[in-house]
């Protein structure tokens, strides 16, 4: 029993171990190499805001639409055991949505942004729906599923607007994109603060934390229990549209453009691997979406590091490449089971040398 | 007789951690010949065949195969001895052809003549009467056929035992007399077949010769002819006949009396056949039968587990529809599933959010059960059932079977059922436990809970239960209480025929 | 089975040839006709999906070869040369009395070339060149990407800066595009002219535009000249600026150089936030009309569209309805 009891302590704070201190490597490397990376100026922007800037800012705010997209990624990886590799197609269509919506009223207000917000929502939602049918009831492996979108996803994002990069030009879209006035946060950093929030409370008012991680664990256990599988899978997948439309909202704001082919470009994979640097297990089941938001930070700081470094950002995917490698292997239960072997080891031969010194 | 003899074991052992699984344990099988393989759960049966077929590997005793000790290491070096396995689950490939699958990994030629092999094939299925062509895919044929593909290849690669391990439980009845068929073709050819079932009836149709084997040990061997079902499956169980016919009557249990509290009628799902069943308010019944005979079938319908296809319900009198488990939870029915790893607990979960899960479902997605609330049933319910368990944040996969087991229970007993199912609810747990287990349930009916009770253990299901409804192949065929409730007349009930 | 398979693969066989032959006597037939009133043209193009440029390209064949300046068009768009080989061959055997191709791999069309020489039809390449003889061809009208490059860096050292430190994001590495607007920036740098505080491929993509520019405001690192390879990028890079306070255009501190000539990028110089943006011109239609029409007469095969660099300070509204690309 006691055993067990350790291994529980070891796993609850376990999952963010890893995360965390690859954050902390990050930061003591960057301030190793320049003392100076994290320092946060504060000056005015263009429209003479105080903004605050720096690598930190840049790095928090950079990462905002990959971190919105690890929230619902990491819903749909703990319910059904698999990832949703649609979501910078599906966040191209919702941008796409966006922006035509607001390309067609006759003038940008807040009403017609939110408006536009929630069209491009909709849609959003309606192609979660589409890959969750497939999934939760057609019982398709997610991957497979969702190729389909992926694949086809930013024709339809063309078709929605024609032409290659249509804009929008407007004082709330910068707000939304970088900077409201008064206010020296980037607005997609609050966004994101936001989203947590929303999801914390979705949690604290409904069972969906319990649900969902019963249906991951074990879908038949859950399934005798009364659960009803389908629909908690498939609810996954639209609050993923739900993330999907707000990424592709704040990437649309940020420039006042859709560019269809390169918005969140091979986003799905860090989002993925946001998911699985956050310690949650790929295969489904108990989540965080704290690790996953922290993972999205990590990858983001990998990045940034590496543009400090005036690493050639052909070769910036290769490096990552390797520091994630690392991660999740060092992550994998097999490194772990090694790992707590060998700290056994090195922990018997020590007493026995304390006894010894004793003597 | 020796010189008939083809494949002998002498005094296996085979030792798991913590366990003998099979303690000095003799077969023989002879040329030409169909022997089965009986035993309950965990009786030694697939341990035997799995050294047999060099899947583990003996820890003592001889295998000697015409007349010659042979030493079996691997499967492969099985199939060089002339030792073929057919399981239950068919192990071909469905996509490729029949020809294709007779064939694969056995000629590693890298040139193929697909005609040759074709027409090879195609030989040795007419002469089996197998009713399959050489080019048709696989998995465009019925499993009986596929089962029976499977052993053409082992029979064409020269195999003197055949194992057929549960070949039947797929198969409906006209299947299985196709591949009796085969069986009794073989035998003509002098194959020694090892037959492993759980069906009664097809053992005394089939078979010549029967080997018990009971917690790892072996009960006898025995001509088919001379032994009748009572006696074995008095055997398989561990109880003498005349020893059960001696024991003592069960003083009867008072629960004639009051309404009925649920009722079904021809109630079936895709598992079952239609059956009527119903249950009092505080009465304890069960379900009887060999494993396999549909007893957690039949539960499993009453629960809406499997996909209900026909039938009538009625709960305290009001017809009522229970298709899924969420209707039947909303109708204060609570269901313990047989397999607790698979169908109960959440493994990685922790024992608090395991015990309110199943309230939790019902109370709807929209009102969770607060943190301390849920951490109050919690406690409530470890106290209760006395559940060890590290804390109640403990992940409820680390505890032992027994307290897994009262996590699932407590987790229903939260939800306040009416009615309760216990499929094997002690199934692999400590004595301890299961004397608690027994109470419990003795307990709830006393407060007017219905309670459904399987156990392989057909004592354990005397003690507790004031009727008990007997299965076989998948068919009530019998209900025992008041006087018959003895193990005597259960036992004659699950044999059949000669009561 | 096999045989009826067989049988069937005889048959469709049979069909096709006498639907080609069939075919072949039809575009004799048009042939003739073509001669009196219109002229018959086969476009064999990319889909206007697959960018803006691509889109005005299209946009700007239909406007030239229309019904009304007395051509008859035919058009056919993909992505995958077997797909244009085919068309090709389609328009051919249709007998069309020019073809248009823009095709999408260089290699492969000698013999469909060829078989349009024995059939009479004139070929004209537009955009991109083809790795064949050039007997096989009238023409080929494209866009010389190192000239728009050079175009640029002539400009910029037109504006005789102190210095020049220079920003440059650069597009999709191996593109056409990026190595010709890519060559010229890179010989400066060698001279020692300019100074490259940063190069890096932001791949067409707006937003990884944006962090670049924003890893060197973060550095603290001094720049005055940004460079980016298409408009997108170039408003990327923008972004960044107005996010640190970091004036630019016309009066600004640092010189926004983009391609492409997007309508709205044009507006931005118009505004004067940014300072230039070279032509990448898609409007090959109308030069090839007049080669067709016999008003004007072409010295060499290869004829380079000309392109125009727009310098914010000079631009008009004309030059953004005239040239400018989208809406």
């Amino acid at each position: 029993m006691k055993n067990g009891t350790k291994k529980t302590f070891s796993a609850g704070l376990g999952q963010l171990t890893i995360p965390i201190i690859a954050i902390c490597l990050l930061v003591i490397f960057n301030l190793i190499r320049d003392p100076g990376f994290f320092s946060i100026g504060i000056m005015h922007n263009n429209d003479g805001n105080i903004v605050l800037a720096g690598n930190l800012i840049s790095i928090i705010n950079g990462a905002s639409e990959l971190a919105v997209l690890a929230i619902g990624m990491t819903l749909v990886t703990a319910a059904c055991g698999g990832q949703d590799i649609s979501v910078g197609a599906a966040a191209a269509i919702a941008g796409s949505v966006f922006v035509k919506v607001l390309k067609s009223v006759p003038s940008i207000s807040g009403g017609t942004v939110l408006l536009a917000f929630l069209s491009a929502c909709v849609v959003a939602m309606l192609f979660g729906c589409f890959n969750g049918t497939l999934v939760a009831v057609f019982h398709i492996q997610p991957m497979i599923a969702t190729l389909i979108l992926y694949t086809c996803g930013r024709s339809i994002a063309y078709w929605i607007n024609g032409g290659a990069t249509p804009t929008v030009d407007s004082p709330i879209l910068s707000g939304i994109g970088s900077f409201i006035p008064g206010i020296p946060i980037p607005t997609p950093v609050l966004i994101v603060i936001a989203l947590a929030l929303l999801f914390k409370l979705l949690f604290h008012f409904t069972s969906l934390e319990l649900l969902t991680q019963s249906v991951g664990i074990n879908g038949s256990a859950a399934r005798l229990n009364g659960i009803n599988a389908t629909f908690i899978r498939l609810l996954s997948f639209i609050l993923l549209g739900v993330c999907v439309s707000v990424a592709g909202t704040i990437g649309v704001s940020r420039l006042g453009l859709i560019n269809h082919e390169t918005l969140l470009l091979d986003v799905e994979m860090d989002a993925i691997l946001a998911v699985a640097i956050g310690g949650n297990n790929l295969g489904g089941g108990k989540f965080k979406i704290g690790g996953s938001i922290i993972g999205a930070y990590v990858i983001q700081m990998l990045t940034i590091t590496l543009y400090a470094m005036k690493v050639s950002s052909t070769d910036v995917k290769a490096y990552k490449a390797i520091v994630i490698i690392l991660l999740v292997v060092i992550g994998s239960p097999v490194v772990k089971a090694r790992f707590e072997k060998w700290v056994a080891q090195f922990r018997t031969p020590k007493l026995k040398a304390s006894t010894k010194g004793a003597e | 007789m020796q010189e008939n003899c083809l494949l002998q074991m002498r005094h296996i052992d085979k030792r798991f951690p913590g366990v003998l699984a099979l303690s000095n344990v003799d077969f023989t099988l002879r040329k030409g010949e169909i022997h089965a393989l009986m035993g309950e759960n965990g009786a030694g049966k697939s341990t035997l065949i799995k050294i047999l077929t060099g899947v583990y590997q003996m820890d003592g005793g001889e295998i000697t195969v015409d007349g010659e000790k042979v030493v079996i290491r691997s499967p492969q070096d099985a199939q060089n001895h002339g030792i073929s396995t057919v399981y239950q689950e068919i192990t071909l490939c469905p996509n490729l052809t029949v020809a294709e699958n007779m064939f694969i990994g056995r000629d590693d030629s890298l040139w193929v003549k697909h005609k040759d092999r074709e027409k090879r094939a195609d030989e040795i299925l007419g002469k089996l009467g197998i009713p399959a062509r050489s080019t048709q895919q696989l998995g465009s044929c019925s499993l009986a056929v596929q089962q029976m593909v499977a052993i053409a290849r082992a029979v064409d690669m020269q195999c003197k035992v055949l194992i057929l391990d549960e070949p039947t439980s797929s198969l409906d009845d006209k299947e299985v007399n196709m591949l009796f068929d085969l069986m009794r073709d073989l035998k003509k050819q002098e194959v020694g077949i090892i037959f492993v079932t759980h069906f009664l009836e097809q053992v005394y149709e089939v078979s010549d010769r029967i080997t018990v084997l009971r917690n790892g040990e072996l009960v006898g061997e025995y001509l088919t002819e001379d032994l009748p079902q009572v006696e074995l499956v008095a055997k398989m169980i561990g109880k003498e006949l005349d020893e059960l016919s001696s024991l003592s009557e069960f003083e009867e249990k008072k629960t004639e009396n009051k309404e009925v509290f649920y009722e079904a009628s021809s109630l079936s799902s895709s598992e079952t056949v239609p059956f009527d069943f119903s249950i009092h308010k505080g009465e304890v019944n069960g379900f009887t039968g060999l494993l396999g005979s549909g007893r957690s079938e039949s539960v499993r319908a009453i629960f809406g587990a499997d996909k209900v296809t026909g039938g009538a319900v009625k709960i305290k009198g009001e017809p009522v529809k229970i298709t899924k488990p969420i209707d039947a939870m909303r109708h204060g029915i609570g269901y313990l599933a047989e397999d607790r790893k698979r169908d109960g607990i959440i493994a990685e979960l922790s024992v608090r959010e395991n015990i309110i899960l199943a309230l939790q479902v019902m109370n709807g997605f929209f009102k969770p059960i607060s943190r301390s609330e849920s951490e109050a049933f919690a406690d409530e319910y470890i106290k209760v059932l006395n559940i060890k368990t590290a804390s109640r944040e403990t992940p409820v996969g680390s505890l032992s079977g027994g307290n897994q087991q009262k996590v699932i229970l407590a987790r229903w007993l939260l939800t306040h059922p009416d009615y309760l199912i216990l499929d094997e609810p002690t199934r692999g747990i400590d004595v301890g436990t299961k004397l608690e287990i027994q109470k419990l349930v003795l307990k709830l009916a006393e407060d007017g809970v219905s309670v459904t009770f399987i156990s392989s253990e057909v004592e354990e299901m005397l003690r507790t239960c004031s009727r008990l409804i007997v299965m076989r192949d998948r068919h009530i065929v019998g209900e025992l209480k008041g006087q018959d409730l003895n193990q005597a007349q259960v036992m004659k009930t699950i044999a059949g025929g000669e009561a | 089975m096999k045989k009826f398979r067989s049988m069937l693969i005889a048959v469709i066989l049979t069909m096709s040839l006498v639907l080609t032959a069939c075919g072949a006597s039809g575009g004799a037939a048009s042939g003739g006709s073509s001669s009196g009133g219109t002229i018959k043209v086969g476009v064999v193009n990319n889909p206007p999906s697959e960018s803006g440029y691509r889109e005005a390209n299209v946009k700007d064949m239909e406007a030239v070869f229309s019904a009304a300046n007395g051509y008859e068009l035919k058009t056919a768009y993909s992505l995958k040369n077997d797909e244009q080989l085919q068309a090709a061959q389609g328009f051919i055997t249709e007998g069309v009395d020019y073809l248009l191709i823009s095709a999408a791999e260089t290699t492969g069309w000698d013999e469909v070339l060829k078989k349009a020489q024995e059939a009479g039809i004139k070929v004209y390449l537009f955009d991109r060149m083809i790795d064949v003889d050039e007997s096989l061809y009238e023409a080929a009208v494209v866009s010389d990407m190192a000239k728009e490059g050079e175009t640029a860096v002539k400009w910029l050292l037109d504006q005789n800066l102190d210095a020049y430190n220079v920003i440059h994001i650069q597009g999709a590495m191996g593109s056409d595009a990026q190595i010709g607007r890519t060559g010229a920036l890179d010989e400066q740098f060698a001279s020692g002219k300019m100074t490259k505080i940063v190069q890096q491929t932001a791949t067409w993509d707006e937003a990884e535009a944006k962090k670049i520019v924003e890893s060197v405001i973060n550095s603290g690192e001094d720049f005055n000249v940004i460079y980016a390879e298409n408009d997108g990028m170039a408003k990327g890079a923008v972004a960044a600026l107005d996010e640190a306070g970091i004036t630019h255009g016309v009066d600004g501190k640092v010189i926004v150089m983009g391609f492409d000539c997007n309508k709205w990028a044009l507006r931005e110089l118009l505004a004067g936030a940014w300072n230039y943006d070279g032509q990448c011109s898609p409007f090959q239609a109308q030069i090839i009309s007049d080669l067709i029409k016999g008003v004007t007469t072409n010295s060499s095969k290869k004829i380079i569209n000309e392109e125009k660099g727009f310098d914010a300070k000079t631009i008009t509204q004309s030059d953004i309805d005239t040239y400018g690309l989208g809406e």
